[in-house]
């Protein structure tokens, strides 16, 4: 490193420390640059990709008040992945390079998007557990050190809370229905409630990128801490809904001030990320069959565009 | 006008735009381009509402204990009385631009004249709402026709053979039968006549900018409002109804 690239990245670093906004025409080490491509097209792709496990029960919401809610609700995932894409564009990556990423397995997104949805209820428990899960991770973010990112988040968060609400709306409806509706939440909780503890990544102690991207102020807070105040904030709500959270090992303890959990099943985990997940392989080619599908139609909107332009310049030049 | 076929009015205006929507909604998550996943979604959510108002207001006249979703839910294909076109299926994104621009110019031009009725007032406010709702359905469609039309080699023969293909579908937007009749001399629907020559200037208009033929009229097909459906409708119907049919006491 030269003597100048040392003297800039410590402005910088003091500059972060100092909670100052880093905006894209800044200096920034490359290794900060590039971290920040991969958190934000990985969380761009978690969005769209994660619009599939929703959108299948889109065409048999059980009324058209829930289909409206539901419908509306997976758009907004759309446009958080397009406010997101936009912020990484931001860093000096395009849309194209980050998708081809994702189609080719190079990128990662949220592995709890590899589960599937079965029943109505996991409309309730994606949107409760699940959503509710990511705005503890992504409340921080508002406060991230990179501008773009963090006002992207400010808004996609907004979002979130409202859809964590409608998730926990839709299970509260059904525990409160028939006996097959509450065995349905019931069962929508088995099996989202591991996984959903899941998406705080791995053990403080196993996180690779954890340390720098808190000193980084990308980070504010480990995977174990916000995986904590989740279980914490969740386990009243279930026992509001009349549920029972599948996990003999779960229970108060005064000393701590925190619900004590069981261990995570992490070879579960580890699998579900190298892509064997029950949806790994249908959830990238649902995206790759749009993609692929949808070539023509992007070629031909270029084509007119570019045709339009032409005529624009040659009536410019006359005029002129 | 009987009071039967007046409320057989309004519910033809919910099967259309709740068939239509929930097509169009099979989109989201499977767009070519994340904003056309956006904007298709957004149609659908429109076109959804829409479907609500009417329902609802349908259930209030007939007044028989029913619901939006009674209607939405527990008729069967005999009994919806959409458009054919509407209930067709996807087919690629050309498919399904072609059959948004036939049915926005035409709904269009529709709420035209039903924000404008004095008869009732209710369906006028609906309709107002709506109306403003396609005149982006209508620019959206029409912007992708040209587009496709005069985009590349592949989109103009792709989009010119969506139209001929669906443009069968598009006379019995116009044929009147005894509850278009009567509305229309009530002064509740519009002249279906009329209106072919208000669509047809909107069509023809935006073919020629997109380099694109408009087809000959050769035989129409006909029957959805009768209830005499394609083979699709019940197929769309038995997913989208499977939940209340299978838990008829749940609320949700």
């Amino acid at each position: 490193m030269s003597e100048t690239d040392k003297n800039l990245e410590a402005r910088f670093e003091a500059y972060v420390a100092e909670e100052k906004k880093i905006e894209p025409k800044d200096w920034m080490p490359d290794s900060y640059r590039k971290t920040l491509i991969r958190q934000i097209s990985q969380h761009a792709h978690s969005e769209i990709v994660g619009m599939l496990p929703e959108g299948n029960w889109i065409s048999r919401a059980p009324s058209l008040k829930r289909k409206a809610i539901l419908l509306a609700k997976v758009q907004d995932e759309a446009g958080h992945g397009l406010y997101l894409y936009s912020a990484a564009e931001t860093l000096g990556v395009t849309r194209n390079q980050m998708l081809n990423d994702l189609h080719t397995g190079k990128a990662k997104y949220s592995s709890i998007f590899n589960y599937p949805t079965l029943t109505w209820a996991d409309m309730g428990a994606v949107g409760w557990l699940v959503d509710g899960a990511a705005i503890m991770n992504q409340v921080p973010l508002c406060k991230c050190s990179y501008g773009p990112y963090a006002r992207a988040m400010v808004r996609v968060c907004k979002e979130e809370s409202f859809h964590q609400r409608q998730g926990f709306q839709v299970m509260l409806n059904l525990a409160q229905g028939t006996d097959e509706q509450k065995d349905m939440a019931q069962d929508a909780l088995n099996r989202w409630w591991w996984p959903s503890l899941m998406m705080f990544g791995p053990n403080d102690a196993d996180s690779p990128h954890s340390a720098q991207s808190m000193k980084w102020n990308i980070k504010r807070f480990s995977n174990d801490e916000l995986r904590q105040r989740f279980v914490d904030m969740t386990v009243p709500q279930a026992e509001l809904l009349g549920l029972t959270i599948p996990d003999p090992d779960l229970k108060w303890n005064e000393e701590r001030g925190h619900y004590d959990f069981g261990e995570i099943q992490w070879e579960e985990f580890y699998n579900v990320i190298q892509g064997n997940g029950p949806c790994n392989k249908e959830r990238i080619a649902a995206r790759v069959k749009a993609h692929d599908e949808g070539a023509w139609v992007r070629e031909a909107a270029n084509a007119y565009a570019k045709k339009e332009n032409e005529k624009r310049s040659k009536s410019a030049t006359h005029a002129a | 006008m009987t009071e039967d076929q007046h409320i057989q009015a309004i519910l033809r205006l919910g099967d259309d735009t709740l068939v239509l929507g929930q097509r169009l909604s099979a989109w989201c998550g499977h767009g070519p381009i994340l904003e056309e996943d956006i904007a298709l979604s957004n149609t659908a959510l429109d076109l959804i509402g829409q479907a609500r108002n009417f329902y609802t207001l349908a259930a209030a006249r007939e007044n028989q204990g029913r619901d939006e979703d009674k209607l939405a839910f527990f008729r069967s294909d005999r009994d919806f009385q959409n458009h054919l076109l509407l209930e067709l299926p996807n087919g690629h994104f050309g498919d399904t631009i072609v059959r948004q621009f036939f049915f926005s110019a035409f709904a269009l031009e529709r709420y035209v004249f039903l924000s404008r009725q004095l008869m009732d007032a209710e369906v006028a406010g609906i309709a107002s709402k709506a109306l403003k709702e396609l005149q982006y359905h209508w620019e959206h469609s029409a912007q992708w026709i040209i587009r496709l039309g005069d985009g590349t080699e592949e989109s103009h023969n792709k989009v010119q053979q969506s139209i001929h293909d669906l443009w069968s579908y598009t006379g019995e937007l116009f044929e009147a039968d005894e509850v278009d009749q009567a509305g229309f001399e009530a002064g509740l629907l519009p002249n279906l006549e009329l209106l072919r020559d208000t669509w047809n200037t909107r069509i023809d208009d935006c073919l020629q900018k997109a380099t694109l033929q408009r087809p000959e009229d050769g035989w129409m097909q006909r029957g959805g409002k009768q209830g005499i459906h394609s083979e699709h409708l019940s197929y769309m119907l038995a997913e989208m109804q499977i939940l209340p049919r299978t838990y008829p006491d749940a609320s949700w």
